[in-house]
């Protein structure tokens, strides 16, 4: 087994190149666990811990990216936090002050599991994953980046650089339903955005099946019931049938976290809560 | 840099260590705990779970289980081990004698070093802001009611000494 820790991007896909089989170390917050626990048996490791240009933030007006090694606990306040609340939100959600200082989107999209919670908010937004091998660099569509579970579009000898999300006009929000207030696994997620410029509504579900949701007939529906570019108060009865929508578009299952029949009734709780909070004045 | 020949270095709490012989896999805690006779993190969940292992890496608090050792070579690491060194025990270790924030002991060195990473940026929490900085650290015994105490008293003191 060898282990690399390259001080640079330059570095670490250049030890790519030369070993694309290698895993890549982030965070260590789920690697390590299979470690431990010898789940699995690494060969070659390249920990990209040490790469500054993987913890870059850039804003450019309209959109912000956010390198993929830029570790929770700096998207909990700050301008993260502002420009992107949903994110701000779902970072301050994440494990316990030891998790959200190690844990970053990078690792969520590299492990791809359903209940990793910068996932819902980077589909609500329909986030672009830019990937970097050593002689190329692509942008790829969250949608098409998520695969199923645990699997995703990144190709041998490529490395999550970054994901960039748009600075949306209205409000956002991400909620999830785990067995305890702290250091807990999302059993349901929900992320909500409007967007009042277009006059637009996302929203996407964690754990709730193989990858993230995207609810696209009922974001539909309330855009065609609710003009989302108004200030609208959202009545009671309009955000339950919402709820009760949003829930019909999970695939939830049974498993040792909750019952598919939990997790749906938790999403559409989550839903309409979220969809009245946006209404809130 | 690459390191395949399985002796690698660390700097813990100021000093260098070589770490030889050893599965260059191997978490922090593991090498602390087993290479380097180190025994003040615990390890319970291995997973990142319950806060016993808490170390402070580079200016933060991180669950040493979850940190592969190799990978930090170049990194700062704090461990529970130096706090008491040059002035006794720390008012932080103080006050959990006194508040009788000890009962088993075992999650004591995670929320030791996790507490003293809190008033080190923070010197008067709120409760909320307590709560929040050891959400990570769990404690099966004192209901946490004790520790809460001992915090209060290691501000006061924190703040009596300064002053």
């Amino acid at each position: 087994m060898s282990v690399v820790v390259p001080r640079t991007l330059t570095d670490a896909l250049r030890a790519m190149a030369a070993n694309p089989s290698a895993l890549l170390l982030q965070g260590g917050t789920d690697l390590m666990v299979e470690i431990n626990f010898n789940h699995r048996k690494p060969v070659d490791v390249i920990a990209l811990r040490k790469i500054h240009e993987l913890r870059a933030v850039k804003i450019d007006g309209e959109t912000i990216s956010i390198g993929a090694g830029l570790p929770y606990q700096e998207m909990e306040s700050g301008q993260i936090a502002e420009l992107v609340p949903a994110l701000g939100q779902a970072a301050r959600t994440v494990g316990s002050p030891q998790i959200r200082a190690a844990g970053s989107l990078g690792g969520n999209l590299g492990t791809c599991s359903p209940a990793g919670d910068g996932l819902p908010v980077l589909s609500a937004l329909d986030a672009m994953i830019n990937l970097r091998s050593a002689n190329a660099s692509r942008n790829v569509s969250i949608h098409e980046f998520m695969v199923g579970v645990k699997r995703n579009a990144k190709q041998p000898g490529e490395i999550i650089v970054s994901a960039t999300v748009p600075i949306v006009r209205g409000w956002q929000g991400f909620a999830k339903v785990g067995v305890r207030n702290a250091m807990v696994i999302s059993v349901a997620s929900c992320c909500l955005v409007v967007d009042r410029t277009k006059g637009s509504i996302a929203v996407a579900l964690g754990a709730v099946g193989p990858t993230v949701i995207r609810c696209r007939q009922a974001e539909q529906w309330l855009s065609t019931n609710v003009d989302l570019k108004q200030d609208a108060m959202i009545g009671a009865k309009l955000a339950k049938e919402f709820g009760e929508r949003v829930a019909n578009e999970a695939r939830p299952i049974d498993d040792h976290r909750g019952t598919a029949e939990y997790r749906r009734h938790a999403v559409a709780t989550l839903a309409s809560r979220l969809l009245q909070r946006s209404g809130a004045r | 840099m690459s390191i395949d020949n399985e002796i690698y270095g660390l700097t813990v709490n100021g000093e260098h260590h070589q770490v030889k012989d050893a599965w260059i896999g191997e978490s922090l805690l593991y090498v602390l705990r087993e290479r380097l006779g180190l025994p003040g993190a615990k390890g319970a969940c291995e997973q990142g779970e319950c806060g016993s292992c808490t170390v402070i890496i580079d200016g933060q608090a991180v669950c040493s289980c979850l940190v592969m050792a190799a990978t930090a070579i170049d990194s700062e690491i704090t461990t529970v081990e130096s706090l008491a060194e040059k002035y006794g025990l720390t008012a932080v270790q103080d006050a959990f004698i006194t508040e009788g924030g000890v009962q088993c002991g075992f999650c004591t060195p995670g929320l030791i070093v996790a507490i003293e990473h809190l008033l080190n940026k923070n010197a008067e929490p709120s409760e909320l802001e307590i709560k929040e900085a050891i959400s990570g650290n769990i404690c099966r015994c004192t209901g946490y009611g004790r520790i809460f105490e001992a915090v209060t008293t290691a501000v006061a003191t924190r703040k009596a000494t300064q002053s």
